[in-house]
């Protein structure tokens, strides 16, 4: 093809603004449409998303170092999951029976939410650095959730017996990550809380989101903070978010 | 009231309008999920049947939520004019239907009925229409607002530039203004989603983007989509804002989870019209709606999504918006799951729009978790240009990168300008002209300069 464009101009001038945001800027046009390649990339970001939400969660792949619990909520396979987030809620009654009473300070549930890719490849790591982070604290066996969404979390803690649990969840998948995982604390645990008991981090992925260390140093400090007020959500965030968070990690 | 339909042999009952309503309408997830789905195709079709042969009038007298528990049928049932529902006020919901299709159903006589109608009668209707249906009368519907320029008009299509970023960078946003300037786009608003609430932010961006606008003398408006109270406090601070922006939904308990109420709005509307910033029209409000949104609010009634989603429209008309759209495959699947049902919906939302008299745009989109992808996008923009809407939501490539999410591209917008024969606001495609951006056959120029000149140059 001819490139008509003044013969002063680099061929691409867009690409020092691309620095400036991922978003898709100063694509190619084919007439009208987005040239060729673009509608590929696009594509190509779409089926990794796309692969993320109907993964399953596989523990044996999870390299946990100790054993692990496997869950399963209501909803009996994605696609029912995707329709009714009621169901995600809630842990099918056979597992909901055998979960033993374990009380601890606080419990981790490794959950598949939206992208189970997230929950295998973040949050092994987050919960090491997190045991690490929190070294005067008794944690509970590791939970492994299939099908969940964020308040499932709140019947695992409850019938574990455990003061705060944390859900290690695996977000809905945008393009530019779909591997990216939140983390969801929610002190006290029980059936019928509210989102607003709840504090999140999110953005876990190594496309230029949190670490795992820094995401465990910031779960630590929101940890202690529900423990010292006695419970978490907005309030909490108020306090700790904003006056006591550390700067963040280099 | 109850009602019943004999289908097929056998006999339906239906307890009350609400649970008429929602057996009636078009199968989607949110209705299952709250369980007031019809059972079957079956029981779908008798209650339409039982819905074709009820009484416009009898939506006068029963509300699908009740009068002392919700504002939004206070308003509904104080704003009903009587004497614009004269002309349909002896016809069944059926009759009605082959009425809006007729001939004689013109740009005029649609106009006229708009204000006799109850968002659950135009609701109703809906259900009882194909997607062309939906198509053929809402191209017959003109609502023409105006700011800096004028939408809506006919061989128009407008389209809002969509520059979110995920950390609301200024620099990265312009960057993402100046890739939608340069293809055409942003006649409807320059409209920024802030990743944060805060007003300093929204300070910030609302102050860029009128500075752009004012560089260049472009004839559009901007907005940064922020909760209103925010936008009141910005406009007490002395920002530049051009419109008014704020998510609405059908009931007031929804409205109140999205800490707005009516009193709330009226003081809005009110602040944005004392600055006086339009230049041909005085429309300063914006609103976003969605199927599901009084769902997820768990404020639903038990009434229908699609029923819910009109009775918004009718907050919405109290305000003289310049723009509302329907942001119809964001919320997910658990309300419209697939391409098929967010591809109706779009339709529906914008054919009960335009009917109760809104300029109603759309913004095309799916979430990741949804089954659907780019085409049934371009099926629903194809759609919707070809029913007359008044404007499009575009973001660069069409993947919106703060709020994760697909909508269209700019690209998109010049292929159905083509494919439409459509331009954008006249007062926009004026500009476009005197930037150099069109070419001999009024086309975005494939070859355009590659600035506006003192923008960020990408040539730096």
């Amino acid at each position: 093809m001819t490139d008509t464009r003044a013969p002063d101009l680099p061929r691409d001038p867009w690409a020092a603004l691309r620095g400036l945001t991922h978003a898709r800027i100063g694509l190619g046009r084919a007439g009208d449409a987005l040239a060729g390649a673009d509608v590929r990339a696009l594509q190509a970001a779409h089926a990794a998303a796309r692969r993320a939400v109907h993964a399953t969660l596989d523990p044996a792949r999870l390299s946990l170092p100790e054993p692990f619990i496997e869950v399963r909520s209501r909803a009996p396979d994605r696609g029912i999951f995707v329709r009714r987030p009621d169901l995600g809620r809630r842990l099918c009654a056979q597992d909901a029976a055998r979960l033993p009473h374990a009380p601890c300070d606080v419990a981790f549930v490794i959950a598949d939410g939206l992208s189970a890719l997230a929950a295998a490849r973040q949050a092994p790591g987050v919960l090491e650095a997190a045991r690490a982070a929190l070294p005067e604290w008794s944690i509970g066996p590791v939970i492994v959730a299939h099908n969940a969404r964020v308040a499932l979390g709140d019947e695992i803690g409850a019938l574990l017996g455990a003061r705060c649990v944390v859900m290690m969840i695996g977000e809905r998948p945008g393009l530019s990550a779909a591997d990216s995982l939140s983390l969801y604390l929610t002190w006290d645990p029980k059936v019928g809380r509210m989102d607003s008991e709840r504090n999140c981090l999110s953005n876990i992925h190594a496309h230029g989101g949190m670490t795992h260390d820094e995401a465990a140093f910031r779960l630590a400090w929101l940890l202690r903070g529900a423990r010292t007020l006695g419970r978490s959500g907005i309030a909490l965030k108020d306090d700790s978010m904003t006056a006591h968070l550390p700067p963040p990690a280099p | 009231m109850v009602f019943h339909a004999t289908l097929q042999g056998e006999r339906y009952r239906f307890d009350d309008l609400r649970t008429l309503l929602a057996r009636a309408s078009p199968l989607r997830s949110g209705d299952e999920l709250i369980g007031v789905a019809a059972a079957d195709p079956v029981e779908r079709v008798a209650a339409r049947e039982a819905l074709a042969n009820l009484p416009l009038r009898a939506f006068l007298s029963e509300s699908v939520i009740p009068f002392e528990q919700c504002d939004v049928t206070r308003l509904v049932v104080e704003r009903h004019d009587a004497a614009a529902f004269a002309p349909i006020a002896h016809m069944t919901v059926g009759q009605w239907r082959d009425w809006l299709l007729g001939h004689e159903a013109d740009a005029g006589a649609l106009a006229a009925i708009a204000r006799g109608l109850t968002p659950e009668m135009v609701s109703a209707v809906s259900k009882l229409m194909r997607n062309q249906d939906l198509i053929a009368v809402a191209r017959k519907v003109r609502v023409v607002t105006a700011f800096r320029n004028t939408q809506g008009l006919k061989g128009r299509l407008g389209s809002r530039l969509q520059p979110n970023h995920p950390t609301d960078d200024a620099r990265g946003i312009a960057a993402a203004l100046l890739d939608g300037l340069l293809l055409g786009a942003g006649d409807a608003v320059l409209g920024i989603n802030p990743a944060t609430d805060s007003i300093e932010t929204g300070m910030v961006l609302v102050r860029m983007l009128d500075e752009v606008r004012q560089r260049y003398d472009i004839p559009t408006q901007s907005c940064v989509l922020t909760h209103i109270t925010n936008t009141l406090a910005m406009i007490a601070r002395g920002a530049p804002v051009d419109l008014v922006f704020q998510s609405i939904a059908g009931t007031q308990r929804a409205n109140e989870s999205f800490g707005v109420s009516l009193a709330l709005l009226d003081e809005a509307h009110q602040a944005a019209r004392s600055l006086r910033r339009g230049s041909v029209g005085e429309n300063v409000m914006y609103f976003e709606t969605g199927q599901g949104a009084a769902i997820s609010a768990d404020a639903h009634f038990g009434v229908d999504q699609q029923t819910l989603e009109v009775r918004a429209y009718a907050v919405a008309r109290e305000y003289a918006p310049l723009l509302v759209n329907t942001v119809v495959g964001f919320i997910g699947p658990e309300y419209l799951y697939d391409g098929k049902q967010i591809i109706r919906a779009g339709l529906e939302d914008h054919f009960c729009g335009k009917l109760m008299g809104l300029p109603m745009g759309c913004d095309v989109c799916y979430t990741n978790h949804a089954e659907a992808d780019q085409d049934d996008s371009d099926d629903l923009m194809m759609l919707l240009a070809a029913a007359g809407v008044n404007f499009l939501i575009a973001v660069p490539g069409g993947d919106d990168v703060m709020l994760n999410y697909q909508s269209l591209s700019y690209h998109d917008i010049l292929t159905l300008r083509s494919v439409y024969d459509a331009a954008p606001a006249p007062e926009f495609e004026h500009w476009l002209e005197r930037m150099a951006l069109l070419d001999g056959r009024r086309r975005v120029n494939a070859n355009a300069p590659l600035s506006l000149p003192g923008f960020m140059d990408p040539r730096d």
